[in-house]
């Protein structure tokens, strides 16, 4: 779960992290007042979770209302990258004479959490990474122990920070991975974190987040989640639903159980020359009423010409899936698109017993079942 | 001969009160793994499964001898639950759970690192031996007793591969699922090497998906240490850029590793023809036995 910009620098300034002074607006005057309030310069940033919202228009620095009145008039309402702007920060401009980068992550690779120090902030840091991957000062954190301050210090010495905000930069990396560790974070990054020409520190943007698998306990960022939610009308269904699910460009709708054999089903919807709609995982154990909503879900999708249901149980078992393909199919009195079911694996052959082939097509082998919903898909678009 | 477990293997299980740990314990059973006993805090001296319930792993290694847990326990509880399969000695920890906080297992792996047990998982189907015992949830109908042995970051594809094997005859050593999380205790490099070792397993079959760099590591350990042959899957070569494919490990960077292609082509390069489809996998095997 990624947190807001807004919510993020809450969650920062709450910790002691310095932020600049700022206010949230959802409608012009709302924004103008803020930046009266404020001071000028502002900066008006748009409140989606997408990447380079600066070059996309989403960030616009004003000096006056009438700058502030039209930027935000701008900004809100705007489509950002496929996100609907109905929020803007508005925040106190940074004179700033550097900009620097500070982050934690878990380093997979190493199983272990990595603190990270650049002076090459206000960049694209993936990019700094690839290109020059020495502007980058890293530390490996022994998560029994947690970040002790001499880590933090070597990590901005090793990056090259000047010595007069030293100390505080590594005061902010101290409580930034305490932040992560307490707050179960998987990412927690400040990207700029500005310098001023009085050698004070400022964190300008703010990243942060959340280990999905550990909200239960972290009530109050779960709370959170409704606000930051956003983006896609069917991704956000599926977050309703708790499915992993991503749409994608194609007409061949996938549902399965478990990431491998969903991503493989993709694979084998391409390589029989048919084109993927989606991804969704019904994930394991998926009982009756997780079957059918997942049906829901695709059909949902104007672009899905036809459905392949792919399920090898396990721990998911196959009466299960049929019950929920029955349920599902049974409250059609025409079943809006084909459906072809594969089911392997746990109780598959009682799931064939129960399943109502009347409403579906079946098939035995995973490749007989794709190549058949790819068939479906091309019928009707001849 | 078989890898990590046969039929003398004695198994705990903990979080066996629950639905799928009972569930999963009888299906064990069944197939003729020795569970021997179930471990649940505040359930001792019950019973479940048909074997005794303790309120702790070290009471079952005590009363019960065993050296091996599988663990079914909810995932704000699994973390612990692996801390205590870890102190209590035992040969074996197989993490069933799905969601353990990324996190608790960082903490889990600095842990490892102090102990003899191994572990296999989180977010994995477990390990197979078939004909012997099997530790987890795979549907165990569909494997058969010969000379392959499989390693998979997906289980249900495990599934789908095994089934293309045992169709065509071809049975296995022993299959394990080391699940797709990003912090897993055996890797793909621990289990080729414990295949390789291994005087049975005439080929092995490796089925990883995008994200991370275990594909590429394991590439490279075979080039160096693996006569065994090798043929390997990759999930997810549709997959998008940026997109999250389910398991927290599949993203897809977009920096060039972690893809599909580049673990393909680090595979290739260390001699390991990779299938488009399961069934090509299949072919492959075939072709080395």
């Amino acid at each position: 779960m990624k947190l807001h910009e807004y919510q993020a620098k809450q969650v920062f300034a709450d910790a002691g992290i310095p932020t600049p002074a700022s206010q949230l607006a959802s409608d012009v005057d709302g924004a103008v007042a803020a930046a009266e309030e404020i001071g000028y310069p502002v900066a008006i940033k748009a409140q989606v979770q997408v990447g380079g919202r600066g070059k996309a228009g989403g960030i616009k620095l004003v000096d006056d209302d009438e700058e502030a009145r039209e930027a935000a008039d701008e900004i809100l309402g705007m489509d950002l990258k496929g996100y609907h702007v109905d929020r803007v920060l508005v925040e106190g401009a940074v004179d700033f004479t550097d900009e620097l980068y500070v982050g934690i992550t878990m380093d997979r690779g190493e199983g272990k959490p990595v603190a990270m120090v650049s002076t090459k902030g206000g960049v694209n840091i993936e990019e700094v990474a690839e290109e020059d991957p020495d502007a980058i000062a890293r530390e490996h954190i022994d998560p029994a122990f947690g970040m002790h301050p001499y880590q933090a210090r070597k990590a901005v010495y090793d990056a090259g920070v000047d010595k007069a905000i030293a100390r505080d930069v590594s005061s902010v990396l101290t409580t930034l991975y305490d932040l992560w560790e307490n707050r179960d974070g998987s990412d927690a990054e400040i990207n700029p974190l500005m310098v001023t020409a009085d050698d004070e520190v400022i964190a300008a943007d703010a990243v942060m987040n959340i280990d999905e698998d550990a909200l239960f306990r972290q009530p109050e960022l779960a709370e959170m989640e409704d606000e930051a939610a956003g983006g896609d009308e069917l991704e956000q269904k599926a977050d309703e639903y708790g499915f992993d699910y991503v749409r994608l460009e194609g007409n061949v709708g996938i549902i399965g159980n478990g990431a491998g054999l969903v991503m493989t089903t993709l694979d084998l919807v391409d390589y029989y020359d048919g084109e993927p709609a989606n991804f969704l995982d019904v994930g394991g154990g998926a009982k009756a009423e997780r079957i059918a909503n997942a049906l829901d879900m695709v059909f949902s999708d104007d672009n899905v010409d036809s459905v392949v249901f792919n399920i090898f149980g396990g721990i998911t078992r196959g009466d299960e899936v049929a019950k929920g393909i029955n349920e599902a199919l049974e409250q059609f009195d025409e079943i809006p698109k084909p459906v072809v079911v594969r089911l392997a694996g746990t109780n598959w052959e009682e799931g064939m017993e129960i399943l109502n082939e009347d409403l579906v097509t079946v098939e035995q082998t995973l490749e007989d079942a794709v190549e058949r919903t790819v068939a479906y898909a091309e019928e009707v678009n001849e | 001969m078989s890898v990590l477990v046969d039929d003398d293997t004695r198994v705990v299980v903990q979080g066996i009160t629950g639905g799928e740990g009972k569930f999963h314990a009888e299906q064990m059973m069944e197939y003729g793994t020795n569970v021997v006993a179930g471990a649940v805090p505040g359930k001792g001296g019950q019973e479940a499964a048909g074997v005794p319930v303790y309120d702790t792993v070290h009471e079952a290694v005590e009363e019960e001898n065993a050296d091996t847990s599988v663990i079914f326990v909810p995932p704000a509880f699994a973390g612990d639950a692996v801390f205590e399969s870890l102190d209590s000695d035992l040969d074996l920890a197989v993490a069933i759970t799905e969601g353990i906080p990324t996190q608790d297992m960082a903490k889990v792996n600095k842990r490892l690192t102090e102990t003899d047990t191994r572990l296999i998982g989180p977010n994995c189907p477990g390990l197979i031996t078939p004909g012997e015992a099997k530790l987890g949830i795979l549907p165990g109908n569909i494997f058969s007793a010969g000379n392959v042995g499989l390693v998979s970051r997906s289980g249900t594809l495990t599934y789908q591969v095994v089934d293309s094997l045992t169709n065509r005859g071809i049975g296995q050593t022993t299959a394990i699922g080391i699940g797709g999380d990003p912090i897993i205790g055996t890797d793909f490099v621990d289990a080729l090497e414990l295949f390789e070792n291994d005087d049975d397993t005439d080929a092995i079959v490796m089925c990883g998906e995008i994200g991370g760099e275990d594909e590429e590591e394991a590439a490279h350990f075979i080039d160096e240490n693996v006569d065994t042959p090798v043929a390997g899957f990759i999930a997810g070569r549709t997959a998008p850029p940026g997109k999250r494919m389910g398991h927290a490990g599949a993203i897809v960077s977009g920096s060039g590793t972690g893809t599909a292609e580049s673990k393909i082509s680090a595979l290739n390069d260390a001699g390991v023809p990779v299938g488009d489809t399961p069934e090509e996998v299949a072919d492959h095997i075939e072709s080395f036995l």
